[in-house]
């Protein structure tokens, strides 16, 4: 809502400038957006007379006026407008005058003719193109003809008012209107209201001998009102009216349309004048449209209606579609006399079908979208007909045409003193809170502590106590309401055992050098399924949204890679290629075709590394990404989490990924997530360089129950540590030797890690080396070179019985 | 005796000074001290002396050794520093070389604004509470006092995947799922962080996915004034100790009064600047007492009980304290931007 500083003083004293005026609306609940000034810098324009206009001399489209300023002698001016006149009176730029945009005038010559100031066109005074009546469209303003010769300009075309933008929430729609405001803006300053006074002169006819009005659709239009003017002169309003329409964002068009939209911004009541002459019938008649019904609107648009919207018929054709636009054929054109003026509530839900689905939105339709005072429609109706009288020479016909209730009744809301004090933490007396309630306007009876009062219609967001508490809290002030704290005895606040093991997660895979990255979780169906670890993953259904935005951005991720490639892409496009990532973000799954039930949630943690992994360069040491580098970052994880006992890794060939390179890692032998190389096809689909990825279901990890740490004593004797190195196939896992390892080393071994891989030329074709280092120990006593001797030679008899390994030479 | 006892001191005493090495002060020491050594000849001729000089002389002599093995000890002690000063000098490194580099990351600047909130929350006696990202419009809208056709859900274009499942729009839907949970009985006091969807065009100020972080509290007798001494708890903290804050009533459907938290420019102060569109003050979350329709539709006496709820945009906080411009880079992560966060 645009509200104009001037025009809001015909309703309430201001005696405060319009920033001042803006600063408090915002602190009492409806943000200013904007205070604009109209006046865009200009400085020493005055309303001039054109006293002489001739032809120039050198240039066709030139004119030499002489126009009289005000001053001893008139100036001459060169003036281009096309409609320039001898006679008129014009904004006139004088030299050294400023206009927008720092734009000065000076003296000069045009085409030898001197030209001494500048006759001015609305847009050169700043007024945006689209506002500009179009009979000046392409030309200069001409004023009327009582403007004072040598006057300021700006103040006859209202260019020294301010506008205020109001951002409305929409449980102010109250304030979509200029009364609305001033009832708003009076009780915040606590000043007098004035009401706009109505007094309308009736002909000796009566309305009703000419239209009768008939509504078939009640639930959609509870009241329908008619009144109907005669002898109208179809002329320019007033500049007046003109000047609060363009500082409203409205085009002034003609008396009749300007007096609709002008009461529309005064009341919030939407109006439509129709033809009278050209309705085609003497009745008025409110129905759905019928499926397929065709109207040509007023913008000579056609369109197609249907049962989901309400028109207004001439009891046969639609003339208007309900509270959106009105139809071409009974358009109010020059030549029109006769008005018919409709004043009605449709309800919000039709109007909003109709605006939507025929992409129409206006002011009018937006309002009753958003809820009018329906007890206005009778003041507004005659606000717009006695305007009609004085503006526009038209006879108002007794009485208004009407169909269904006019009035409805106000409601009720309670509050006590001490609900308001006690849910806003102030003391707040009696008697302010009666001063607040009638600077509001609000009539209210007391009854002991409690306050009923009766909510006016313009306020259908006031309905039960918090309600009246609002009220009475932003009026009396929120910056007055006192600081109080919280105490909260013996409830100390924490993390969950999840969500702090989650940090712990983060801080960790931080430590390791990977950056956190946060991704969008809809994606294409393709890439919210591109990788799967699990079979369970391949058995659900992809969650789409049903109206994306695009369908890069359609459908709810399963995994969370595909959205960190697009990160290394990002990157690698920008030459930055030694890249680690991690995110831990939800992934999605939904096991039934057409969702019924949420869909399942999981919170996976993945990761995506490229290019080099370590980089020391005067050492000359550069370590690239490998597939053990992401596994050892995973390992360190697990023993973060005290898992590291109960996880495997097992190579498998998974979707996008390297088949040689990729292995599953289990949790107690069931999969929870996956780490490898990404298979060069999908690495060249995505334009990537060499890339690891993994992926774990980290509720899955955190819901592992972990055995308490318990203190293990230092060791007391000494232990013994003897190597092995075996040869065995080449294609045995190492992860196989080693669980055999442990299990014939029995309780003296306590720990075997493998220190050396050989598969050089040294060694016969098909077989490798493994060198293990194997450490014994036994916590009570000091263990003899025998019984060491006895648990080795068990080691490496089960790899040969397993393996076939045989004691490396 | 004496004076050749003393020639011999004077004469090893040089040549211990005048040694380079130590293989000349070992020749020293065997030519003087040891066994076939001058010394030793000399007091072998000790037998002639008188009884009365026998002692004199003896005393003499030793300390005659003690002397030179004195001189020599440390002689050897002065040579070996020079050894290692000399090795050690050659083994001087440029300091000023680049260090070996640690790999450490960083958290994500979103995820260090909600831990830092969240931890501030925590210290206030809060829990985190967290919930499904995909709702239903119960918990998402109808829980939370917007009805269906209500025109605030205007002011939030949804993503439904079926007429009745969105991705939820705020975290709101989070505060009606635990205080279901309380069955009707208090307090409450959670703070809810995670990621909301809304269907708008990505722009340099709009996405359409955004994290929230919201709170509540639920207890009998809470009061504006307590949300607002919470609330300039959570600004100092944040925003710095001599940060203000100005509440504005405003409109919630979930809350009723309504208000909007502004707190004073922390760049200019409160004079005006381009941060704070020159009115000196900036708009940093909204809040509210719960509504008691909100609180009746959790299980909630809402005679009994009040509370309050309030809720931030951590890409806002996130933009206003680094001075980010373009929302985009918080999901796009270019290494570059993510780096900037170490010490965030
Ligand atoms: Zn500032």
């Amino acid at each position: 809502m645009l509200v104009s500083y001037n025009w809001l003083k015909d309703y309430v004293n201001l005696d405060l400038s319009a920033a001042e005026l803006a600063d408090k609306i915002t602190k009492s609940g409806i943000e200013v957006e904007i205070v604009e000034s109209l006046n865009k810098g200009i400085t020493g324009v005055v309303v001039g007379h054109v006293l002489e206009c001739v032809q120039h001399p050198n240039a066709d489209k030139l004119r030499v006026c002489k126009v009289d300023l005000g001053e001893e002698e008139p100036v001459q001016i060169v003036c281009g407008a096309p409609n320039v006149a001898a006679g008129q009176k014009v904004p006139v730029a004088k030299v050294g005058a400023v206009l927008p945009g720092n734009f000065k005038i000076k003296k000069a010559k045009l085409r030898g003719e001197a030209s001494n100031g500048m006759i001015c066109s609305l847009t050169e005074l700043g007024v945006e193109a689209k506002l500009v009546p179009k009979e000046y469209s392409s030309g200069i303003f001409v004023m009327p003809s009582d403007a004072e010769i040598g006057s300021d300009a700006l103040a006859y075309l209202n260019l020294d008012d301010y506008v205020l933008e109001l951002g409305l929430t929409p449980n102010r729609a109250d304030c979509l209107n200029m009364l609305g405001v001033a009832y708003e803006v009076a009780a915040i300053l606590d000043e007098e209201l004035r009401l706009p006074e109505v007094q309308v002169e009736t002909s000796g006819e009566r309305a009703s001998d000419y239209v009768s009005v008939t509504v078939d659709a009640k639930e959609d239009n509870p009241y329908y009102g008619a009144m109907i003017i005669k002898n109208i002169t179809i002329a320019p309003s007033p500049l007046w009216m003109q000047n609060r329409l363009i500082a409203a964002g409205i085009r002034p068009i003609n008396n009749v349309v300007d007096i609709t939209n002008y009461v529309l911004l005064e009341y919030g009541q939407p109006l439509h004048a129709f033809d009278y002459d050209r309705l085609g019938s003497k009745e008025i008649l409110v129905r759905r449209a019928k499926d397929g019904e065709e109207m040509v609107t007023l913008d000579d648009a056609k369109r197609k209606l249907g049962a989901n919207h309400l028109v207004i018929t001439n009891g046969e054709e639609p003339v208007a579609v309900a509270g959106v636009m009105g139809g071409a054929t009974s358009e109010v054109q020059d030549n029109t006399t006769t008005v018919l003026l409709e004043a009605a509530y449709f309800e919000g839900i039709r109007v909003r079908a109709a605006s939507k689905d025929l992409g129409l939105r206006s002011e009018a339709s937006s309002r009753y979208e958003k809820g009018i005072d329906r007890n206005r429609v009778y003041d507004a109706a005659y606000r717009a007909a006695s305007l009609m009288a004085e503006y526009a020479g038209g006879e108002v016909a007794e009485g208004i045409v009407e169909a269904g209730e006019r009035l409805v009744s106000e409601g009720k809301a309670e509050v006590t003193k001490t609900r308001i004090n006690s849910l806003l933490g102030t003391e707040i007396e009696a008697e302010q809170i009666s001063a607040i309630l009638k600077r509001l306007r609000f009539e209210f009876d007391v009854q002991g502590e409690n306050y009923i009062v009766t909510v006016p219609t313009r306020r259908p967001d006031i309905t039960i106590d918090a309600d009246l508490v609002e009220e009475v809290g932003r009026i009396y002030g929120y910056d007055r309401i006192p600081t109080t704290y919280l105490f909260s005895e013996g409830r100390p606040g924490g993390l969950t055992p999840y969500q702090a093991a989650r940090r712990k997660v983060m801080r960790y895979m931080e430590g390791t050098g990977l950056y956190q990255a946060v991704t969008y979780a809809l994606t294409t169906p393709e890439k919210s399924t591109a990788f799967t670890f699990s079979e369970e993953q391949e058995n659900v259904h992809s969650i789409k949204v049903s109206h994306p935005m695009s369908e890069e951005r359609s459908t709810l991720r399963g995994t969370l890679i595909p959205q960190l490639l697009e990160v290394l892409k990002h990157n690698h496009h920008r030459s930055i290629d030694d890249v680690g990532i991690f995110e831990i973000s939800s992934v999605f799954f939904a096991h039934e075709q057409s969702l019924s039930v949420l869909p399942e949630e999981k919170t996976y943690l993945s990761g995506a590394l490229t290019g080099l992994w370590s980089i020391h360069p005067w050492q000359g040491e550069k370590k690239k990404m490998d597939f053990f580098v992401v596994k050892g970052i995973l390992e360190g994880l697990f023993e973060e989490l005290g898992l590291q006992s109960r996880i495997s890794f097992e190579s498998k060939s998974l979707p996008g990924m390297h088949p040689g390179r990729t292995a599953v890692v289990k949790l107690d032998s069931i999969a929870a997530g996956f780490v490898g190389q990404i298979h060069p096809g999908t690495q060249k689909d995505w334009d990537l360089n060499e890339s690891y990825v993994f992926e774990l279901n980290l509720d899955q990890l955190l819901g592992a129950s972990v055995e308490p740490t318990i203190y293990q004593t230092l060791p007391r004797f000494p232990s013994i540590t003897r190597d092995i190195a075996v040869v065995v196939d080449k294609n045995l896992p190492a992860g196989d030797l080693n669980t055999v390892i442990h299990e014939a080393g029995g309780q003296l071994l306590k720990e075997s890690s493998l220190f050396d891989l050989y598969e050089g030329e040294r060694m016969e074709e098909g077989k490798k080396s493994l060198a293990f280092s194997l450490k014994y120990y036994d916590p009570e006593r000091t263990l003899t070179d025998e019984e060491v001797t006895k648990a080795h030679e068990n080691i490496l008899r089960s790899l040969e019985e397993r393996f076939g390994a045989s004691l490396r030479k | 005796m004496q004076d050749r006892l003393q020639a011999l001191k004077e004469e090893a005493l040089l040549k211990i000074e005048q040694a380079s090495d130590l293989k000349a002060l070992q020749d020293v020491k065997v030519s003087y001290l040891g066994k076939k050594g001058p010394i030793t000849e000399v007091l072998k001729g000790m037998g002639k002396l008188s009884p009365e000089e026998r002692p004199v002389v003896g005393a003499y002599a030793n300390e005659v050794r003690d002397a030179i093995t004195s001189a020599l000890e440390s002689k050897v002690a002065e040579l070996e520093q020079a050894v290692i000063e000399e090795k050690l000098k050659k083994e001087s490194i440029d300091v000023t070389l680049p260090g070996r580099p640690v790999r450490q990351g960083n958290a994500h600047p979103l995820t260090a604004v909600i831990e830092e909130i969240e931890d501030l929350f925590l210290t206030m006696g809060f829990t985190v509470a967290e919930g499904p990202e995909v709702e239903t419009d119960y918990y998402n809208f109808e829980a939370l006092n917007l009805p269906k056709d209500h025109p605030a859900r205007d002011m939030q274009d949804s993503f439904f995947i079926t007429e009745d499942i969105l991705l939820r729009t705020q975290t709101s839907p989070v505060q009606a799922r635990t205080m279901e949970k309380h069955h009707g009985r208090g307090p409450v006091k959670i703070i809810s962080p995670g990621k909301v969807y809304r269907r708008d065009d990505d722009d340099a100020t709009h996405s359409h996915q955004f994290m929230q972080i919201e709170g509540l509290v639920v207890e009998e007798n809470v009061r504006l004034s307590d949300l607002k001494g919470v609330l300039e708890t959570f600004a100092k903290k944040m925003f710095g100790e001599d940060r203000k804050i100005r509440l504005r009533p405003s409109f919630f459907p979930f809350t009723e009064p309504s208000v909007e938290m502004d707190i004073s420019c922390f760049k200019c102060g409160g004079k005006g600047c381009s941060i704070c569109k020159h009115t000196g003050w900036i708009e940093i979350l909204g809040a509210g007492m719960v509504h008691p329709n909100v609180l009746e539709m959790a299980g909630f006496d809402s005679k009994k009980y009040t509370g309050f709820a309030f809720g931030m945009g951590p890409e806002r906080i996130a933009m206003l304290k680094y001075g980010i411009d373009d929302i985009r880079h918080f999901y796009t992560n270019d290494l570059r931007f993510l780096k900037q966060f170490k010490k965030a």
